[in-house]
């Protein structure tokens, strides 16, 4: 069965983001200052063959862990979609 | 003589300095494709800057899992010395052959321009033909240079001298907030827990022929020399 992955990483919370910051000032700047905590992340789709949606996330994890995140600066999340 | 292998991913644009850089040191260079499996008798492996498979992804991301990188694993847990300048450098944080990683420059634009570093570890094979405290003028051009790690990493690194060049203001301080990237501690380079794989943002390669400017940098090439040759410069 063919599941379709939603992978997204986010540079870690603790470590400055200065796409955010500029993103943010630029929403300031076009008048939506009530936009705060700006941040800037990836969104990686995908999609896989698995025999369950636990298989399909189980390696799904272990790409995130290979390659599609650095876990020394960034988190991720993801969703398999059925 | 000393070989040294100059690795070429795709995407790798400083090369042919690279492998200038180490014959006027006084080496025998080869270049070595990344599809290749063998580094063809090398001494010293050299992974010069560019942007390996366009930095997509990641800087360093995807060129760690070319052929090559399983024969340079094995040269450094050997202790065969492995230099990274820039993308090398960045491609050596992926592999986890250095600890931490290079993020987007604080102030996000590509910094291009001489830098002024401290040695602060003369003790490698790339820097023994210094002196801790020289002062060394280089260029840098990157964009993803800001070196980050976590604290207890960061305390290792600075604990153990494994800092090796340091971004300082023409009086020897640190650079603090007008560092080209915001790194942390000002680190400009830093090597393993063997000090035998170092990697640096700044290019030794550009500043390594008198012939063309200032060549600060020629001893991270004479260094390797000396090194090897078991005649310590000191």
């Amino acid at each position: 069965m063919t599941y379709r992955v939603h992978v997204r990483v986010m540079p870690r919370a603790t470590l400055l983001d200065p796409q955010g910051q500029a993103v943010e000032h630029a929403l300031a700047a076009l008048g939506f200052q009530e936009a705060t905590h700006v941040r800037v992340g990836r969104a990686i789709e995908l999609e896989l063959n698995a025999a369950s949606p636990d298989e399909a996330k189980a390696r799904a994890e272990q790409m995130c862990e290979k390659l599609l995140a650095n876990p020394v600066t960034e988190d991720y999340t993801l969703e398999v979609e059925d | 003589m000393l070989r040294a292998a100059v690795v070429v991913f795709p995407g790798t644009n400083c090369d042919r300095e690279t492998v200038r850089a180490a014959e006027l040191a006084g080496a025998e260079a080869h270049v070595v494709w990344h599809r290749e499996r063998d580094l063809r008798g090398a001494d010293v492996v050299l992974l010069p800057g560019g942007f390996s498979y366009g930095d997509y992804l990641r800087s360093g991301a995807i060129a760690r899992f070319s052929p090559v990188m399983e024969a340079v694993r094995r040269h450094a847990a050997d202790g065969g010395p492995v230099l990274g300048i820039c993308n090398g450098f960045q491609i050596l944080c992926e592999a986890h052959l250095l600890p931490g990683a290079l993020m987007r420059n604080a102030r996000l634009t590509y910094v291009s321009r001489p830098v002024r570093l401290r040695v602060e570890n003369a003790d490698t094979p790339f820097t023994c033909e210094y002196r801790k405290g020289d002062i060394l003028v280089m260029p840098v051009g990157h964009g993803e240079g800001r070196f980050v790690a976590d604290a207890e990493t960061v305390r290792r690194l600075e604990g153990e001298g494994r800092v090796v060049v340091r971004y300082v203001t023409a009086e020897g301080e640190p650079e603090g907030p007008a560092s080209p990237n915001g790194s942390v501690n000002d680190i400009a380079g830093i090597c393993n827990d063997q000090g035998n794989v170092v990697g640096l943002m700044p290019h030794p390669d550009r500043a390594a022929d008198p012939a063309v400017g200032p060549a600060d940098g020629a001893g991270f090439f004479r260094s390797m020399i000396h090194w090897l040759a078991g005649t310590r410069a000191r």
